[in-house]
């Protein structure tokens, strides 16, 4: 193969790794949009608290005497999960139980504020510089001609991959199987009737917000030992790209951000590879208007009809 | 080919796998009450959704004065002349009344910025033009006192003259009411009955109207459109209508 | 009470799981090394209380729901006179605020002159975002994005072409519009929050553009030496550049720098006055009603003929001319200008001084930028705590008073009947 096609192999491998962990975000905001019809501003928040407590954890763990790789992955993304998710539903309780009903600008203001707030908080809490930590996981396969370019696939992007699907497999199963999980989709069909036949459609709506939440988490404990460097401001860019990614996809639609997450992360990879890096954020912003403008139900998502 | 005001034939409206309006066809004469009945969930709003250019339709024809006006958009078509109230009231709730009555007129007033900057002279004949057209309406159904109250603060049978005192300063040829008295007392909708007449016989407009209340409908229209599940079922003078034997069924197979 | 006992344990768990870990414990960098600190006694014992708090607050809820019902609201318009007396008063009042505007600088120091002019910008910002999103219902988070295109045309257009700020002025006004007219024809048709979150990745394109495009915006490093505004052609520098004359040589006087910062002021004073005049003759124009309109219902709007693209795009652009005008002279008045001055936590902060203004009420705008850029200035701790507080302070203001806190009142017009 020729040195061209062997880099480009090496960055859909990269933009792979990424994409799934933008399209574990991406979920928050689809389903979150699925059942009350608005985006939640402060994921990307949620998403960044996660790779803090991970972070915490992980460096607890390790002062503690705690060596064993896996414990120590399986116990950050425990704590993880668990913190986030309570972010998650204090979001819900705060910026959007108390507004429903009420006309659609006022909750997006309150996540707003909601998310400058979280930023802020953990800044304050623990400092606006980076941290960075030594790699938890190191080496990997490679493959290729040495001669001409070396693909390397390292054992953490392929934790990630792991990891990811897990995630979406258990996800899909608790969607489709669990009576939760049914009641989560009438919610999505129609709210209204849902909440008449008896269901409790706001723990329903803040079990989206938990789940979304949930995976965000994992996605930050993932990315944050990709990247082993962390600040109060990664969950602002992670947010946008996640949104495009739902939207990309077709908000409301799960298949949908899992799939608009990849195509996402891979598109990056490849302007990255092509251009100056700085300019992926731009590509990743046009690809989002564009779709806006002319395919705004995105791949899988199904087309709107407002109602008069 | 066209002493028709409005002219619709064949209208189709599919949502997904729902056939809303199967074929209708309606005909509606200059200065007429024309009337459209049918059981709830019937497709009456969807026809107006159609012909008013808030749905495109999937299928059919729509011509206003002769102008085909289907898949035009919401706003081109009331500046036609063709002008709705809504079957839930859509004020403009935090503004008061002559404000509604003004953005109504949008269409009549000078919009230009510097025109309104400096307030030329063009621009406040047009102004006080529209203020003594919202007095009048305001007059006509009774409102004038509460001119300066806030529209969402009206009891509802006064947002519900209020809406179609706001379709009235637009000038239109034809005004489309969905279901204008439900939730009137019967002296509201007297009152209301009374209101419709004089829009047909004083400002020479056609009024095609929705309404489940049959002693107005019966009392007052030209001409009566029944659908049923989306078709059409009868089409008449009111005494026509009454006696159509499926009509009957319909009705009372439905209660 | 006893069913009041689960929900609050519940509240007070998740307030505990919301600060154990991110405030009892914090990380810190020592070298490559990471390591985990726990919180002292004192922050521990704050959480306790936060706990507490919320403990007791949920379980006592209903009884405080229904003290706070019998608390009568506060009602700010309700102190003031009646509209028949305040129009009289109206004019003397405003003549009265003006001659404070221009006599007032003479008085005070320096720094609180140019603090002054400081809010000023954030006043003109403010009353435009209100047009946008106060009148318009438009969520526009990427408003700092037209603020950048004002400075910069100004800072590029004096560099490279010499040309002065007053006829830089309207030229960065009108670029501003062009660029929101560009922006906003695509994605006005979009729903509120698409819309939202398109802003603001334009918002952030535009910083990333000007952070990247290194040989003609100095990128990251800025640009420096932007001339400042002069009086008629009279400089107020202490010698005059080629050609010119300075503004105390053609009077006489001697050189005092803080003529140049009143004379910022004073300018910064013109421009509002400016800004607050046209918004409000808009505002009884039919435009300014359709947007409104817009803002309650758009589909009654377009019921009536009213076409809601071109509509909101007035307002956006309306809005963006008005961050182009308070762009160019932020520019001159700082003298330097880089990417690092148009974050998306600028356009957060207009936005929280229109949210806590009360969305459409020109005063309460103008009340809120005072507010928010003065606080800080008076205590410097606050500054630490100040993004924190603008966030807290947009969720609570739209939870409490979603119409802020001086709310817009209807104007009130006469009917001539016959
Ligand atoms: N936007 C839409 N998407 C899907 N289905 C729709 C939509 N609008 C209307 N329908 C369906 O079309 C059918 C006709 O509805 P429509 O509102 O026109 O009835 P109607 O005759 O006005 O009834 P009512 O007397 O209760 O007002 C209903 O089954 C309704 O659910
Ligand atoms: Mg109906």
């Amino acid at each position: 193969m020729t040195e061209t096609s062997l880099y480009v192999l090496q960055q859909l491998i990269n933009g792979l790794t990424i994409g799934s962990t933008y399209a574990l975000i991406a979920i928050g905001y689809t389903m979150v949009y699925g059942i009350i019809g608005m985006i939640n501003f402060a994921h990307g928040e949620v998403y960044m608290i996660g790779t803090y407590t991970a972070f915490i954890t992980i460096i607890g763990l390790l002062t503690m005497g705690v060596g064993s790789l896996p414990i120590v992955m399986l116990l950050a993304l425990m704590t993880a999960i668990i913190i986030s998710s309570t972010y998650g539903y204090a979001i819900e309780r705060v910026a959007y139980r108390p507004l429903r009903g009420g006309p659609r600008l006022i909750p997006l203001i309150t996540a707003i504020g909601m998310s400058i707030f979280l930023q802020n908080y953990i800044r304050l809490a623990q400092g606006s510089r980076d941290l960075a930590m030594p790699a938890l996981v190191s080496g990997g396969i490679q493959f290729g001609d040495p001669a001409v370019f070396e693909v390397s696939i390292s054992w953490m992007q392929l934790i990630i991959w792991v990891v990811t699907l897990i995630s979406m497999t258990a996800l899909a199963l608790f969607i489709s199987r669990s009576r939760l999980g049914r009641a989560c989709r009438a919610c999505a069909q129609d709210l209204k009737m849902t909440n008449l036949l008896g269901i409790d459609t706001n723990r329903i709506i803040a079990l989206t917000f938990v789940i979304g939440a949930a995976l965000a988490a994992v996605a930050g404990v993932l990315l944050g030992l990709y990247y082993g460097t962390i600040n109060p401001y990664i969950g602002f860019m992670a947010g946008l790209k996640a949104f495009t990614a739902a939207v990309l996809g077709g908000i409301g639609s799960i298949p949908g951000a899992m799939l608009g997450g990849l195509i996402l992360g891979v598109t990056e990879a490849l302007t990255a590879a092509f251009f100056p890096s700085e300019y992926k954020d731009v590509v990743a912003f046009s690809l989002l208007v564009l779709i806006l403008l002319f395919r705004p139900t995105g791949l899988l998502g199904k087309p709107e009809v407002e109602k008069v | 080919m066209s002493e028709n005001l409005l002219d619709v034939s064949g209208l189709m409206m599919r949502f997904g796998g729902l056939l809303a309006v199967d074929n209708v066809s309606l005909q509606v004469k200059p200065r007429q009450i024309h009337s459209v009945i049918g059981p709830n969930g019937a497709g009456k709003t969807t026809v107006f959704n159609c012909i008013s250019g808030f749905y495109k339709p999937t299928g059919g024809e729509i011509r206003y004065r002769g102008q085909p006006i289907q898949g035009m958009t919401g706003h081109r078509i009331s500046l036609l002349g063709l002008v709705r109230t809504f079957q839930h009231v859509r004020l403009f709730a935090n503004m008061t009344v002559i404000e509604n009555l003004l953005v109504a007129q949008h269409r009549h007033l000078n919009t230009n910025y510097f025109a309104g900057l400096v307030k030329t002279p063009s621009y406040r004949r047009r102004q006080r033009e529209a203020m003594d057209r919202a007095a009048h309406w305001l007059q006509q159904v009774d409102l004038l006192e509460f001119a300066n109250r806030e529209a969402g603060n009206l009891s509802y049978g006064q947002q519900r003259r209020l809406e179609i005192a706001r379709c009235m300063v637009t000038e239109p040829g034809l005004l489309m009411l969905d279901e204008p008295a439900a939730g009137l007392n019967p002296k509201e909708t007297s009152e209301l009955d009374q209101l419709i007449l004089r829009l047909r016989d004083e400002q020479d407009i056609s009024v095609l109207l929705i309404e489940h209340d049959m002693g107005l409908v019966m009392g007052i229209s030209d001409h009566i459109t029944v659908i049923n599940q989306g078709a059409p079922l009868a089409d008449g003078t009111p005494d026509q209508v009454r006696q159509n034997p499926d009509v009957i069924k319909a009705y009372l197979g439905e209660s | 009470m006893q069913r009041a006992l689960f929900p609050a344990l519940f509240a007070a768990g998740v307030t505990f799981l919301l600060t154990c870990l991110v405030i009892g414990v914090r990380l810190e960098q020592e070298g490559p090394n990471l390591t985990v600190v726990g919180a002292d006694a004192e922050t521990w014992s704050w959480i306790g209380f936060a706990v507490i708090v919320v403990f007791l607050f949920q379980l006592f809820q209903q009884p405080l729901s229904r003290l706070k019902q019998r608390l009568p609201s506060p009602d700010v318009t309700g102190l003031l006179p009646d509209h028949k007396l305040r129009a009289r008063l109206r004019p003397w009042l405003i003549a009265l605020v003006v001659v404070g505007l221009f006599v007032w600088p003479f008085m005070v120091s320096r720094g609180a002159v140019d603090l002054a002019t400081l809010t000023l910008i954030y006043v003109m910002l403010g009353l435009g975002l209100n047009i946008v999103v106060g009148f318009a219902g438009l969520l526009d988070l990427g408003y700092v994005a037209f603020y950048a295109v004002g400075a910069y045309t100004y800072a590029l257009l004096s560099e490279y072409y010499g040309l002065s700020f007053w006829v830089c002025l309207p030229i960065a006004g009108l670029l501003a519009a062009t660029f929101g007219c560009i922006l906003g024809f695509p994605v006005l048709r979009l729903r509120g929050d698409y819309l939202a979150i398109v802003t603001l990745g334009f918002g952030e394109i535009i910083r990333i553009l000007l952070n990247n495009w290194t040989n003609v915006t100095g990128g990251p490093n800025g640009i420096g030496g932007i001339e400042k505004p002069s009086l008629f052609g009279l400089e107020f520098s202490r010698r005059a550049s080629e050609g010119g004359q300075t503004f105390h040589e053609f009077f006489g006087i001697s050189y005092n720098s803080s003529h140049k910062v009143i004379f910022l002021y004073l300018v910064a004073v013109l421009l509002v006055l400016l800004t607050i005049y046209v918004i409000n003759r808009i505002q009884r124009m039919p435009i300014g009603r359709a947007w409104e309109a817009l803002r309650e219902d758009e589909i009654a709007c377009r019921s009536l003929g009213l076409n809601p693209t071109v509509i909101k795009l007035s307002a956006f652009t309306m809005g963006a001319s008005f961050a182009g005008f308070a762009g160019c002279f932020f520019a001159a008045r700082q003298g330097f200008i880089s990417p690092e001055s148009f974050t998306f936590i600028e356009s957060a902060i207009i936005l929280a001084i229109v949210v806590l203004g009360g969305m459409g009420s020109q005063l309460g705008v103008i009340l809120a930028a005072i507010a928010m850029t003065i606080l800080p200035e008076l205590a410097r701790e606050f500054q630490e705590y100040r993004m924190l507080m603008f966030g807290g302070v947009m969720v609570l203001m739209m939870l409490w008073r979603p119409q802020g806190l001086l709310p817009m009142k209807r104007p009130h017009l006469e009917l001539k009947t016959s």
